[in-house]
């Protein structure tokens, strides 16, 4: 049965009901924090609290003054109490708490209530909120044991024994390592009896590198980390240089407040170093969406509302997020606080909807001096690149000239607009916005383009075809031929006047810029030029102009008339143009005229891209720098003699962007001079644009006037400074209560994620203050408190309470033994990875993705995906490594319930379900590790069953195998060994799992037999369960 | 190295919470308590029974209606207008723009900045049922069996967008982490089901193309312990996760091999007295047998032709209508709530075709599961919710489609509980916002509780100090709609 993480409420009886019912605890004298507060805060302030919109009678219980001048309390009179006897009338529509409320009182919360009112009614502020006061502690030896026996010895209970050295030395190593320990290491401790074992232990594992990995999980639990954006397309996002920070946070010791600095505001602090931005990509782990039709409004308010529910559970442990659609019903939090929170982050850079980024680089050492250097040999290549030679300026004015004359030539040319054209095979003519036409359809035949102009022509002195590539046509075109070749065969004009015969218009001149006049192989038929197109008639062999194997590029050929031509409005001007070679029809075209005689002989030029024959038409005088070096630079850009030095500063670029590629990315906090605009949006509705706008300010209830009035606008530093400060009551407490869980299974305050009003009072307040205080004290130094903890009893006490512990306190909340729970999801793994002896134990870098069924993201989209399961070592990976899909999390981890990080979970489930055993029993990842600890049992376990049963209980347990233990496992052997001789496929198809290969020279029925043995090994409760 | 250094103080103590059991008389209600968080502590001998969860819903709030919910998702949001929501002044206004006093101030996804313009239904509509209740004559089938069915034509939802959308029909909330339905549901009131998960979840693919993402959130237990999580039953593979025995392990192996594990740890319960230790044993005989049941649940082979035609599917063709027959038989085995998504419903452009494939995929399909489970007497007990994340734009998107929209839709239930052949509530006279008798998902949601015999206040379980529930803090009881 799961250890249900959230209380089971149902009828309203909560824990209060359990407290009352234990031994009266300290029952003389009243405390309103402990004894009070939770009975009005759960019954009474939803309306009579601090929200006022639903505030009702128009008072309040939560403030002293209200309530005795409403008559509701008069103090050391419960009898004249409003309070009192509203909530024992018997009639249905006096009674409070109102029947439809569901929250009946129970008797005893009835008579405390009047006893506290008879005892003056004094109501203390909600213990959160007073700056914690370090307790004075007189005994010896460790605070925490001191304060820890005092309430037990008050309370007539006894803390359980030392717990053996064992189970110590194994709790010691999943608590600060998340590994367990070899069995030599557990030797070695279980015979060291010195008084400092513990603590020579302690700061062995406090100094290892998987110190920071294993307080990293719970770190990136609360903070919501996870290698993908959440919504929609739960696309990948570059963050995990930030999961490597936090590790290396925790085994460098940072100061937790300089940690909480970073993360908020690294980027704001001076000479911000690549690692304290990369601390800031905190701001950027929220949920993002690319979906289609998602409104900016609307995930505006979404990542504002992200970031303050976080950073209200990671740093003040209270439920702000419910003060975004009213103020809170439970404690002082104002809705505009809420919003004056969220706006602190309005001037973070990012894209709201679908935006991409890569992220900032983020190389180690050698990667930036690497990096660096090829930066400069890219440097230098760029500067020989921009230093003139001569004999580029001299290639430069040729290329001018030819380019201008290009230009000129251009410049004279009109193109003319067909009113009608048809194709004789059938084929279609589509006529293009630049009054080209392009040819589709019908192909294959002999071909004839009639095209009809009726838009006049004044005086034209010849006509031109431009044949164009274009992307529709085979090799690009410009003709239909296979490798994109044409054969214009014959060009005939006439010109048909109203009432006359239609008159041929003569040509005298055809030139092109090239022309096909080698017969290819091929062609059975010559080809001759384009001289031959207006030829006249077909005569004897077949003629025209084609243009292989220049295809791909454009081409144009010139006809001269004989004659100046007009054409008036109201005549037709008619082109045929005849390909008789079947499928070689041009493609794509354009007809032109010009009335310059130039253009009727001399060199043909093509004119340069238009921007630059725009420039080129500038006289040379006139044209300004900026125009000089434009034309300068297109001219390197594809001069045959700048070819050396652009191939050099290409292969540079190349080299560095490759390198780049290479270097892990990391989204990072950057701030905007225009932050966004934070109004309260009335409850929370995004559309509502009529609420206050707000600038960013801390929580009125916790942080004084003077704080919120620099004269400036605050910003993130400011926040996180707040956070930090000594008299913040709250930052301190909420992390030393996470700590305390992860050491003891629950926190001193059992509601780790709700140290409001709504929370619970921890039983041992005076504890967690001290905690936090030391914590503030040691200048925020983790391993200090880390340190503390383990080396006190209270942590190494046996985790098998007693009789009366059990009796008295069936909860453990006085912490008379310690606690024993399964691993966490992640650890789970490691412990099988670590005894087969599989375990790559790297530090850092990208995500892994372990074995995962074959279609477990089939409902990703956009795009959707394969999963490749990381090959070689980084298979072996630790769980805390995985790839976390937020949408699609890796299946064995949710199983043992590892948080998706959708939003922030300073509190894991610890479920007990079907599931995690078809995990540990089937899933490729714990057969596999079976299969290699069979292997070491085989090699490294003796000859004998019996000996290799007792090395394998000493790797996974460090402990002997019971009795019961030899003879269920020995039986098991002799009924696998049997089956697998009797059927060798089976052996080999249970080896075949997993990446890892084979040693040779094992016989695969045995192995296969023991790898069964090992599966039970990793499957036993006692394997997965920190004791 | 000796087997457990630590045995002495175990058997020390191994007495103790028998004795502790034994002779405590105070505080019945607090250990009562406890043991619902813990409950191990209430009883050593019957571990299967006392972690069968039976719900915290005890008594029933109101006399159940129903025993069970399918919930039929229809991904991406199904236009009314060419489903169950006949608008002929629609039609007359077809192509003009689209009156500003509808839209002014809405929510507007893809269409946000665009002209908006009347798209007339792509579809004739027909009248069916004893009350001739007008509905797209492409589903006739669905037609047929209208006199069971309560459409309602007055939903309305919160978001716009597929993601968030879907987690607010689903848990009532958009913010990432809540419980979804199914996960309240079994949470509620357990689950009839001897070895098979209180909460099972199918999925299938439309032909059209539009098949957005899902995600597993939508079926999570969030907040809940994670047993109450919902459970995808796949088409492809494993039908459940992890469930096949590694290749070269018989089942008879596997059972060695469990009945071994579970053999020490018994054995090692006797030693350390955790009833953790007893949970672990029932869940692993839990997983050995649903490593049979769930094969056999999937193997729809020994249905029969008739059946198999009924439904127009064929054993292993992962459609919609093979999971409606599959539901069927989850609902026979005691699951408490039943899930299925069909995508593909996302018909920003060519809504005619669109609906037109969807409805060749789901009619009978539809028609067969209400059919199939009346004449088997199990209507009367089993709550039917055809329901889309929202509805789509009177106004055309791209000339041929519909926007997402969230101001007015259909959905329909049909069964236990629910008063048959009705039309509830109704959109304006462009099909744009519900204005008679609106209902929200709240209200939905409190309504399916209310069927299941659970007053929809009352469901709700602490967290960070509140009482988180389906339906939040509001949500009504549709009455008129009840049988």
């Amino acid at each position: 049965m799961q250890n249900l993480k959230v209380r089971l409420a149902r009828g309203g009886a909560a824990m209060v009901g359990l407290w009352l019912a234990l031994p009266a605890v300290g029952a003389e004298s009243i405390s309103y924090n402990r004894d009070i507060r939770p009975i009005l805060s759960d019954t009474c302030f939803h309306c009579h609290g601090p929200d006022q919109k639903t505030r009702k009678g128009k008072f309040r219980l939560d403030v002293a003054e209200d309530a005795v001048k409403k008559g509701a309390i008069v103090p050391g009179k419960p009898e004249e109490s409003k309070l009192i006897t509203r909530i024992l009338s018997k009639e249905a529509d006096e009674v409070m708490p109102p029947p439809e409320s569901h929250k009946p009182l129970s008797a005893a919360q009835k008579e405390i209530l009047s006893r506290w009112i008879a005892a003056g009614a004094k109501y203390e502020k909600h213990w959160a909120y007073v700056p914690p006061v370090k307790p004075a502690i007189t005994a010896e030896g460790n605070p925490i044991d001191a304060l820890v026996h005092q309430r037990q010895r008050e309370l007539g209970l006894t803390a359980a024994p030392a717990a053996d050295r064992r189970t110590l030395a194994r709790r010691l190593y999943f608590d600060l390592a998340g590994l367990p320990p070899k069995p030599e290491e557990v030797d070695a401790f279980s015979v060291d009896l010195a008084p400092d074992a513990v603590s020579r232990l302690s700061e062995k594992l406090l100094a290892a590198p998987q110190f920071g990995e294993r307080m990293a999980i719970g770190w990136l639990d609360v903070v919501r980390y996870a290698d993908t954006i959440g919504y929609h397309s739960d696309n990948p996002r570059n963050v995990w240089p930030y999961r490597d920070y936090v590790i290396r946070a925790f085994n460098d010791n940072k100061r937790f407040d300089q940690f909480t600095r970073e993360q908020l505001a690294g980027d704001l602090l001076p000479g911000a170093t690549q690692e304290q931005k990369v601390g800031s990509a905190f701001n950027r782990l929220i949920l993002s969406t690319e979906e289609g039709g998602a409104q900016a409004k609307d995930y505006e308010a979404r990542m504002l509302t992200d970031r303050v529910r976080a950073v209200s559970t990671v740093w003040l442990g209270q439920t702000v997020g419910c003060a975004q659609c009213h103020d809170h019903k439970f404690d002082p939090i104002k809705q505009r606080d809420f919003y004056s929170l969220g706006a602190f982050f309005a001037d973070i850079e990012e894209p709201i909807i679908g935006g991409r980024e890569p992220g900032m680089l983020v190389p180690d050492a050698t990667q930036a001096a690497e990096l660096q250097r090829r930066e400069e040999v890219l440097a230098r290549a760029q500067k020989e690149y921009d230093t003139p030679k001569e004999e580029w300026l001299a290639a430069y004015r040729t290329w001018e000239a030819e380019q201008t004359d290009g230009a000129m030539q251009e410049s004279r040319w009109t193109a003319l607009s067909p009113a009608s054209v048809s194709a004789a095979s059938g084929a279609e003519l589509k006529l293009e916005k630049d009054h080209s036409l392009l040819a589709r359809g019908k192909t294959n035949v002999t071909e004839t383009y009639t095209i009809q102009f009726t838009n006049g022509v004044k005086d034209a002195v010849a006509f031109r075809l431009e044949t164009l590539p274009h992307d529709s046509l085979p090799g690009k075109g410009p003709g239909r031929g296979a490798s994109g070749n044409f054969a214009l065969t014959e060009v005939v004009a006439t010109v048909q006047r109203p009432g006359q015969t239609p008159s041929t218009v003569q040509f005298v001149s055809a030139r092109a810029d090239f022309e096909q006049l080698a017969v290819p192989a091929a062609q059975s038929r010559p080809l001759t030029g384009a001289r031959s197109v207006i030829g006249g008639p077909v005569k004897v062999e077949p003629t025209g102009w084609a243009i292989a194997p220049q295809t791909g590029q454009p081409h144009q050929l010139i006809l001269s008339l004989s004659a100046p031509l007009t054409v008036h409005e109201g005549e037709t001007l008619v082109l045929e143009l005849k390909q008789n070679e079947p499928g070689l029809a041009l493609g794509h075209f354009r007809i032109g005229v010009a009335t310059d005689p130039a253009e009727t002989s001399g060199p043909l030029r093509f004119a340069p891209v238009k921007e630059i024959a725009d420039l080129l038409l500038i006289p040379v005088a006139k044209r300004d720098a900026a125009q000089r070096d434009k034309l300068f630079d297109y001219f390197k850009n594809g001069a045959p003699e700048t070819a050396a030095a652009r191939k050099t500063l290409a292969e540079a670029r190349k080299s560095r962007d490759e390198f780049v590629g290479t270097i892990p990315h990391c989204l990072v906090s950057a701030t905007n001079s225009q932050p966004r605009t934070v109004r309260v949006l009335p409850r929370g509705n995004f559309l509502i644009e009529t609420g206050d706008i707000v600038q960013p300010a801390l929580p009125q209830f916790l942080a004084g006037e003077e704080t919120n009035a620099p004269g400036r606008r605050l910003n993130r530093l400011d926040l996180a400074n707040w956070l930090v400060a000594r008299e913040n009551p709250l930052p301190a407490r909420v992390v030393m209560n996470r700590l305390w869980k992860q050491f003891f299974g629950v926190g001193l305050s059992r509601v780790v994620d709700d140290l409001g009003a709504q929370g619970e009072l921890p039983p041992n307040q005076a504890l967690l203050d001290w905690l936090a205080c030391e914590f503030m004290d040691s200048g925020w130094d983790v391993k200090h408190m880390v340190r503390l903890i383990v080396n006190s009893e209270v942590y190494q006490q046996s985790s098998v309470p007693s009789p009366e512990t059990r009796a008295h306190d069936p909860l453990n909340r006085e912490l008379a033994a310690q606690g024993r729970w399964r691993l966490e999801a992640e650890l789970v793994r490691d412990n099988a990875l670590t005894v087969a002896g599989l375990l790559e134990g790297r530090i850092g870098g990208p995500s892994t993705k372990p074995y995962q069924p074959d279609g477990y993201w089939e409902n990703l989209n956009f795009p959707t995906r394969n999963y490749d399961a990381s090959p070689g070592k980084d298979q072996y990976r630790r769980g805390l490594y995985t790839w976390w899909q937020r949408s699609y999390l890796h299946p064995s981890l949710v199983a043992f319930d590892a948080p998706t990080r959708e939003e922030c979970a300073a509190d894991r489930n610890r479920s007990n379900i079907p599931q995690q055993a078809l995990v540990l029993l089937n899933d490729p990842t714990y057969v596999e590790a079976a299969r290699a600890l069979a292997v070491r049992m085989i090699k490294e376990g003796g000859e004998e069953a019996g000996g290799r049963i007792a090395w394998a209980w000493r790797q996974v347990l460090n402990r002997a195998p019971r009795p019961d233990e030899l003879a269920t496992t020995r039986a098991l052997l002799a009924k696998e060994l049997a089956e697998y001789h009797a059927d060798p496929g089976a052996a080999q198809s249970l080896l075949k799992t997993g990446q890892t290969p084979l040693p040779g020279g094992l016989d695969d029925a045995e192995l296969a037999a023991w790898t069964n043995i090992a599966r039970v090994l990793l499957n036993l409760h006692e394997t997965i369960t920190r004791a | 190295m000796k087997p457990h250094p630590e045995l002495k103080q175990y058997l020390a103590q191994r007495q103790t919470r028998r004795t502790f059991l034994g002779r405590t008389s105070q505080g019945l209600g607090a250990l009562a308590l406890a043991s619902l968080i813990n409950p191990g502590l209430a009883s050593v001998a019957a571990a299967a029974n006392r972690d069968k969860w039976t719900g915290v819903v005890k008594p029933f709030d109101f006399p159940p209606k129903a025993k069970r919910v399918i919930w039929l998702t229809m991904a991406g949001g199904p236009s009314h207008l060419e489903t169950f929501d006949a608008k002929p002044k629609l039609a007359k206004m077809h192509g003009q723009p689209m009156p500003e006093s509808f839209t002014q101030g809405k929510q507007i996804a893809q269409l946000q900045g665009q002209k908006l313009v009347c798209y007339g239904p792509q579809h004739g509509f027909k009248r069916f049922g004893r009350n001739g209740t007008e509905i797209c004559e492409k589903f006739p089938l669905i037609g047929s069996v209208l006199d069971e069915i309560c459409l309602v034509r007055s939903m309305t939802t919160e978001a716009i967008n597929h993601d968030p959308a879907h987690m607010f029909m689903n848990t009532g909330s958009q913010i990432a982490g809540r419980p979804s339905m199914g996960a309240w549901a079994t949470y509620g009131l357990g689950s009839d089901a001897e070895d098979l998960p209180g909460f099972v979840v199918l999925t299938s693919l439309g032909r059209g193309g539009q098949n957005q993402p899902i995600a597993a959130r939508q079926w999570a237990a969030g907040l809940l312990p994670s047993r109450f999580q919902g459970v995808h039953l796949r088409g492809k593979g494993d039908p459940v996760l992890y469930l096949s025995n590694p290749a070269g392990v018989t089942h008879a192996q596997q059972k060695d091999v469990v009945d071994a594990i579970n053999a020490i740890n018994a054995k090692y319960d006797t030693i350390v007295d955790d009833p953790e230790i007893a949970t672990r044993i029932v869940q692993y005989e839990m997983a050995f047998k649903m490593q049979t049941s769930v094969p056999e649940l999937m193997d729809i082979k020994g249905e029969g032709t008739a059946t198999l035609d009924l439904y127009g599917c064929q054993p292993g063709d992962g459609s919609f209508a093979s999971n409606c027959l599959l539901a069927r038989r989850l609902a026979e085995r005691g699951v408490r709530f039943i899930q299925l998504y069909h995508k593909d419903w996302d018909h920003h452009g060519g809504v005619k075709e669109g609906i037109a494939l969807k409805a060749q995929e789901i009619d009978r399909a539809c028609m067969a599961l209400i059919t199939d489970l009346k004449q088997r007497g199990m209507l009367d007990e089993t709550l039917i919710v055809w329901a889309g994340e929202f509805g789509r734009t009177p106004m055309s998107q791209g000339g041929d489609g519909r926007d997402h929209h969230n101001a007015g839709f259909t959905v329909w239930l049909a069964g236990g509980g629910i008063k048959p052949g009705m039309v509830y509530g109704a959109t304006d006279e462009l099909g744009y916002a519900a204005v008679e008798n609106p209902v929200d998902v709240h209200d939905l949601h409190a309504t399916m509780l209310r069927v299941l015999g659970i007053e929809h206040t009352k469901l709700s379980v602490k967290f960070q100090g509140l009482d988180a529930r389906l339906t939040g803090i509001a949500g009504k009881t549709i009455t008129g709609i009840l049988a």
